[in-house]
């Protein structure tokens, strides 16, 4: 989970923001404004500064915010001219806009804004649906709305190309102001309020955004097309309202509240995916306070949750909120006075008391109890005067490790109980702190050097004006400040800094502080409870606390450096500690001094057989195919020489008479869970079982015995094969359709160009973790994708999940946490009298199903993918269905088994609707997260294991960008940023091979080669289209010199023809069908995930296959050679540069050499 | 890459090889082959030497045998100690192999203790156990487990099984989050030069400022004479001996009783004056 932020405002107007990895409050980079509102979402802040002006905050990303701008050039053809600008008088504008209609010459494309600027100049698009246009971009047709094609016919007497140019959103990480070019009799007076939500009633268009506004005089304005591409939107527009607003709060759905004048609250009604500011008409429910003579003064919405403040400052919840019912039922009163309250991600509370100006979270909230337990006072101090860049790579840098910096992400993961005992309790926020700050900051106003001050945190104004007078705007924070001219000392200064002597006696000093600067983790300063700051204004709309996230805001850190020791940064200092080193070294030397000359000597323990003995089930290998009750017995046993082995015995009793069947856990080759609602089962392969497709399964009682089975036979499979601690470097990794994750290290006759080693033999060891994708490099770089498509970078450790204790590291194991959606249909069919109803024919499919309409599946029987998963959305409608839906979500077809589209005709007599919901997996694993952009793909440079320099790696964002990391090295597999790579349209695939050749496919299914990568030119220069093929690819696989590519329907195909002076290739050449996923190594070497694989006794689908016979003279190799299988779904070999060793004559020095005269030149 | 795990594999699988000889005023019926054998470090002497014993019993007659006993140049062995403990206190800067004397009769009542049975390591073994945990845990982690786990932790030891023992005794070394480690670290400290068998004190894994202790720092506390008198050369005068090993001073207390301490869960650590040659 990535770390996010909450953002806050002071009395004073600065803004600070504290990370969910964090326990300092950090100023806003952009610190030239004071604002009164924030109201922030994950992406960016929107804020009513001190000049009564909007601004809005866009957080940094390595990935730009750009838009296209498009202009079309029409020509028609004369006999006299050829084509030429000169058109028919009934014909379109020469220069217009796609539809012809609008009239649109290249210079009239303005920017919209001072905050954008232009990437490049127009140039034309040569690209036409995913096949490259001739040099100058036309496409022709007969005439003016007509059907454009790539060739010039005889016919062709219209053409026309289109002119693109991307500008880009420049004003990141600091505050924009909104330009108000709109109409000034519209936008009167000044705003008063601010909110910002919506983002989850519609994808459409990406990152869109609803923005609210109060004005002085009580309008409410709604502020059109805000999204990611546009995060000012366009303009704002008047929302009538009964009354005069004051406030008002959009929640994340559809819920909108304001707060009347006069103390009743408005409810919006009629927003939806289609209205997100409520239909035209739609109109306002009124909410009566909960007690009539003291209004209603403040809400704050969620997703189903209302809170509100009244003028008295108790604060309220709602009871009864849902979709249906956005105005409620009652009003529950909660505990605490408060100013204000504030609703943010997972309808989580944060509120500013009323006495002290604390912050305080709720605890407690969940799906199940909206209103929480208790209010817990965060007491995270500043840190003004750490540098600002210091202070944001912690914030920024989660993925980065093995620097100094770290901190973050590793502790963030750590167990949520950790805080438990060292949290500062605070007393209720209708309870004064005993050493209130108020009173020690009045305390100074009797000393007559520093004058008298304004002692109430409300002269907010006053304050700002007395700061002012400081240097540089922020006088408290250097410690050239003599305390005598600083009013709220106690809030602002750092103690540590201040020079010895000025010490202000009554101040809480801390003891050993000195020392504290010297520590390496950034743990300066201690702020004590009693120095907190005076809080406005906060905003959770960015800020995702779940439950298992372990908040460090609630202590007042007392510089405890073992504290930060335990929670285990990615490598503690300790690591690399000298002390460690020497006893790693000391031991070894013993072993070899004690044990060496004395290998002869009889043991003194005769190593005896070790049993575990336990009740499973067994699905029975011969039919009828069941589960049966069978006893099983592990026999573990050690040979002289130390080796271990084991034998699994399962006992079974067939027609009264008591059998076995038995394993050799030495012939085992992998052991997957096959974790259900039903059934906590697993199962064993041997290659024998491979080839048929069979494995041994088992199941277990209790998830846990499960989990203790499976680590036990693992630990022996692993020890009868000497393998354990951290995978090679050169490992082949795969992951499993249900998301687990195995590593094999490869021997060296895996790639042997003779009697190669059968991959069915192949042993493979699973990895704690959950992810949809992994990539490995040679050099030990191993990334992977979750399912929700964050990235994760491998650790160097081993271990997590179900493996604890022996098989697993004791450090570099961290939480990791996966959400996927699951889905049902909702089935209907027409009929004359009542239209679409969910009573179908006898012959039908249920009315709700799964996909194929073959499994009944409704919203209440259906349960999360197994135990380890939990819901964590209710259903909703999914509107990305393939083939598109009308507005309801609703896809029609003919019939049943059928293809559907998203629009109703005559002719369709069914349809049907897709319904997701979200569930999510939390676990740990060798694995940290690389924060903060979402990745649809990932491909690391296949390079020899000595290559140096830093290692190439791309990727492609879930939005379709693609992108360079920069930074990749052994020490740093994180690597630092991201470097963007333009593309015209998004792409679904990347991939680098040897000597940075850049394959990619974009999401129309064409291929684009990036030409001029290099180490030092690390993202190249500019797409090319290699000759297409006429089908769809969805992946693409470069290894040393051979590019391999996949369509939609799983045809393997080989690029031919690449040479050094033409990268690019000629052809594809067809080499295969039934393929699902191809993986190309750095040797060449081919391996797929076949679709699916007939064995002796079943059929496996996901099945992990090695191209036999791939020779330097004939690469696309000859046949298939089967290994593991039966759900798996993805393979990278592109580490394993693992060569066979030379087998005497006729392979002298020929591998080396063809390599190196290969097509593809360094 | 190292990891810590493998620390305890070695710990675990640390073997000293072993000559037991006769002592030569035992009347034997035929001259007695000197026995050879490789002794885990973590176990117990009279443990692993019923090999030993059946050797020598085949040569004596049945009379002369009574309670088997072991010394080392004129030193009797406690059985009580770990095997790599008496090796390290008494013979780490000799020859390998370890030359051990068995005697059957004048058994030492005044050093040794007797070891009628196996019951009698085991009672000691676990008392051992269950003293460090009061340290570690106030007892409370070892009296929550079942009589089956302490019957696999003994098991694991006497049968040299690495991984039935660590499954278990992994819960006796986790510690709180939110503390930094142990209460206090079961340790003994050995020395030859004293008459006092150990020194054994409350000593807290983490200072009062939230510093780690080192084990410099345990050393300095509770027997400064192992590591402050320094040669007249400048030369150190003695070895901090754990295992065989000698971790550096700076090593953090916690770390080490997670990681070297013996079976018995105490840190044994031996000075010995540092070797001459």
């Amino acid at each position: 989970m990535p770390a996010s932020v909450l953002w806050a405002v002071d009395l004073f107007g600065h803004v600070y923001t504290l990370s969910t990895a964090g326990q300092y409050w950090e100023p806003c980079r952009d610190t030239q404004l004071e604002f009164k509102r924030v109201s922030a979402v994950r992406q960016c802040c929107w804020g009513i500064a001190a000049d009564n002006q909007v601004y809005v905050y866009v957080c940094a990303s390595d990935v730009p915010i750009r838009r296209r701008e498009e202009a079309y050039e029409n020509q028609r053809w004369n006999p006299v001219g050829g084509f030429c600008e000169k058109l028919l008088p009934s014909d379109r504008w020469p220069w217009s806009d796609v539809s012809g209609l609008q009239h649109q010459p290249l210079d009239w494309v303005a920017l919209p804004s001072p905050h954008w600027e232009w990437e490049s100049d127009w140039y034309v698009d040569e690209n036409f649906g995913g096949e490259p246009t001739e040099k100058g971009g036309w496409t022709y047709a007969i005439d003016f709305p007509a059907t454009y094609t790539r060739d010039k016919k005889w016919n062709s007497c219209v053409r026309r190309r289109k002119w693109i140019r991307y500008r880009r959103y420049k004003s990141r990480d600091t505050w924009a102001k909104i330009p108000s070019k709109d109409d000034p009799k519209q936008l009167p007076d000044p705003f008063n309020d601010l909110s910002v939500g919506g983002w989850e009633i519609t994808d459409e268009p990406v990152g869109r955004l609803s923005v609210w506004a109060v004005s002085l005089q009580g309008k409410v304005w709604y502020r059109e097309d805000v999204s990611y591409p546009n995060p000012e939107g366009s303009s704002w527009s008047l929302v009538d309202t009964p009354g005069e607003v004051v406030q008002i709060s959009c929640g994340p759905h559809d819920l909108l509240w304001a707060t009347l004048w006069e103390g009743q609250a408005l409810v919006r009604e009629g927003i939806s995916r289609h209205n997100p500011k409520g239909a035209v008409g739609s109109s306002w429910s009124i909410v009566e306070p909960p007690v009539a003579e003291n209004g209603i003064m403040h809400v704050s919405v969620g997703v189903s949750v209302v809170w509100a403040i009244t003028k008295d400052r108790k604060v309220w919840f709602r009871r009864g909120i849902n979709s249906h019912n956005p105005c409620g039922t009652s009003w529950i009163e909660m505990v605490g006075e408060m100013v204000m309250v504030n609703v943010g991600l997972s309808d989580q509370v944060w509120g500013i008391a009323c006495e002290d100006r604390a912050m305080y979270f709720r605890q407690g909230v969940t799906p199940s109890e909206l209103s929480g337990k208790t209010w817990k006072a965060i007491v995270a101090g500043r840190e003004c005067d750490r540098s600002h860049s210091g202070s944001s790579s912690s914030l920024l840098s989660a993925g980065c490790f093995f620097g100094d910096e770290v901190r973050g992400s590793g502790e963030s993961s750590a167990p949520s109980d950790t805080d438990a005992s060292s949290e500062v309790d605070r007393p209720g926020p209708n309870h004064p702190h005993p050493a209130d700050s108020l009173d020690s900051s009045r305390s100074y106003k009797g000393n007559p050097a520093l004058g008298p001050r304004p002692g109430r945190p409300t002269a907010g104004a006053e304050e700002k004006a007395d700061k002012a007078e400081g240097p540089g705007g922020e006088p408290r924070s250097g410690p050239v400040c003599a305390p005598a001219e600083l009013p709220w000392t106690n809030i602002d200064l750092k103690e540590p800094r201040r020079v010895p002597g000025h010490s202000t006696p009554g101040l809480p000093e801390t003891p050993g502080l000195p020392s504290l600067g010297l520590l390496p983790l950034g743990l300066e300063e201690p702020y004590g409870a009693e120095d907190h700051p005076l809080w406005a204004w906060v905003s959770g709309g960015g800020c995702a606390v779940e439950a298992h996230t372990a908040l460090k805001w609630f202590s007042a850190q007392s510089g405890l450096s073992p504290a930060m020791q335990t929670l285990a940064p990615p490598v503690t200092p300790a690591q690399t500690a000298a002390w460690r080193k020497q006893i790693f070294q000391q031991l070894t030397e013993r072993t070899k001094r004690e044990l060496e000359n004395f290998r002869h000597y009889e043991q003194a323990v005769e190593q005896s057989v070790w049993v575990k003995t336990g009740a499973l089930q067994w699905w029975c290998d011969w039919k009828p195919h069941k589960w049966v009750d069978v006893r099983v017995a592990l026999e573990q046993f050690t040979g002289h020489d130390g080796a271990r082995d084991s034998i699994l015995f399962i006992y079974y009793v067939v027609n009264e008479e008591k059998k076995y069947i038995h394993l050799f856990l030495n012939e085992v080759t992998v052991l997957v869970p096959v974790l259900n609602e039903a059934k906590h089962s697993f199962a064993l392969y041997t290659p024998e079982r491979t080839r048929q497709r069979w494995p041994a399964r088992l199941a277990a009682a209790t998830e846990q015995e499960m989990n203790d089975w499976l680590a036990l036979l693992s630990l022996s499979c692993c020890e009868s094969r000497r393998v354990h601690g951290r995978p090679s470097p050169q490992a082949i990794w795969s992951v499993t359709c249900k998301g687990d994750i195995f590593v094999s290290d490869p021997s060296l006759d895996l790639e042997a160009p003779e009697h190669p080693l059968p991959c069915d033999q192949m042993f493979w060891r699973q990895m704690g973790g959950h992810l949809r994708v992994v990539e490995a490099s040679s050099r030990g770089v191993v990334w992977g994708l979750g399912y929700d498509h964050t990235a994760w970078v491998y650790t160097g450790g081993y271990g997590g999940g179900c493996f604890q204790g022996l098989a697993s590291s004791t450090s570099n194991i961290y939480t990791q946490s996966d959400v996927k959606c699951v889905y049902v249909y909702e089935n209907q069919r027409w009929n004359p009298v009542t239209g679409y109803t969910s009573r179908g024919l006898p012959t039908d499919r249920y009315m709700w199903s799964d996909a194929s309409g073959l499994q009944e599946r409704t919203k209440a029987s259906t349960k999360p993918p197994s135990p380890q998963w939990t819901w964590v959305s209710d259903w909703y409608v999914d509107f990305s269905a393939a083939g598109g839906t009308d507005q309801e979500g609703w896809q029609y077809a003919s019939d049943f088994p059928a293809s559907y589209h998203g629009y109703k005709t005559m002719k369709d007599f069914v349809r049907r609707r897709c319904w997701a919901r979200k569930c999510k997996l939390v676990t740990s694993g060798p694995w940290l997260e690389v924060a903060p952009i979402a990745l649809g793909d990932v491909s690391i440079i296949p390079e020899s294991p000595g290559a140096k320099g830093s290692i190439a790696l791309w990727a492609v964002s879930d939005k379709g960008d693609v992108l360079c990391r920069l930074g990749v090295s052994e020490l740093n597999p994180a690597g630092s940023s991201w470097l963007h790579v333009g593309t015209d349209q998004p792409f679904a695939c990347v991939s680098v091979g040897a000597c940075h050749q850049v394959w990619a496919v974009a999401l129309d299914g064409s291929a684009f080669y990036r030409g001029s990568v290099s180490p030092s030119q690390p993202a190249g220069d500019c797409w090319y289209h290699p000759s297409p093929l006429n089908r769809r690819l969805k992946q693409v696989s470069v290894g040393q010199t051979s590019v391999y590519a996949l369509d939609e329907n799983g045809n393997l195909w080989y690029r031919q023809g690449i040479t050094p002076s033409y990268p690019q290739g000629s052809s594809w050449e067809h080499v295969s069908n039934n393929v699902r996923k191809v993986s190309v190594g750095p040797l060449d070497q081919v391996w797929v995930i076949a679709n699916k694989v007939q064995g002796s006794h079943s059929l496996s689908r996901g099945t992990v296959c090695h191209r036999t016979g791939v020779q330097p003279h004939e690469p696309t190799g000859q046949g298939w050679d089967y290994g593991i299988g039966g759900g798996w779904d993805h393979i990278s070999v592109r580490a394993n540069a693992t060569r066979a060793p030379k087998s005497g004559s006729q392979e002298t020095g020929a591998p080396l050499e063809e390599a190196c005269s290969g097509p593809v030149q360094c | 890459m190292t990891d810590d795990k493998d620390v305890l594999r070695d710990v675990w699988f640390g073997r000293i090889p072993t000559c037991f000889t006769l002592y030569q005023d035992e009347i034997t019926e035929r001259e007695a082959e000197p026995y050879y054998l490789l002794l885990p470090r973590v176990s117990y002497l009279t443990l692993v030497t019923d090999k030993v014993k059946k050797h020598f019993q085949k040569v004596m007659r049945q009379e002369d045998i009574s309670e088997i006993w072991f010394e080392y140049e004129g030193t009797p062995l406690k059985w009580h100690y770990p095997i790599g403990l008496l090796f390290d206190l008494l013979a780490s800067s000799s020859a390998l192999p370890w030359n051990i004397t068995v005697h059957f009769k004048s058994f030492p009542e005044r050093d040794l203790l007797h070891c009628p049975s196996k019951d009698a390591i085991e009672a000691h073994f676990m008392s051992c156990m269950k003293e460090a945990d009061a340290l570690k845990h106030k007892s409370q982690v070892i009296n929550e487990m079942q009589k089956k786990d302490h019957k696999q932790l003994w098991m694991g030891l006497q049968n040299d099984r690495f991984d039935q023992f660590w499954a278990i005794n992994r819960k006796l070394m986790e510690y709180p989050a939110e503390e930094n480690g142990f209460r206090y670290i079961p340790f003994r400290i050995y020395q030859t030069t004293t008459e006092r068998p150990f020194i054994q004190k409350l000593f807290r894994p983490v200072a009062a400022d939230g510093q780690l202790h080192t084990l410099g720092d345990l050393l300095k506390e509770v027997c400064p004479s192992a590591v402050s008198p320094e040669g007249i050369d400048g030369e150190k005068k003695n070895q901090v001996m754990i295992h065989g090993i000698e971790p550096m001073l700076e090593t953090p207390l916690q770390w080490l009783s997670e990681h070297l301490s013996y079976p018995d869960n105490f840190l044994h650590i031996s000075i010995i004056p540092q070797p001459t040659d």
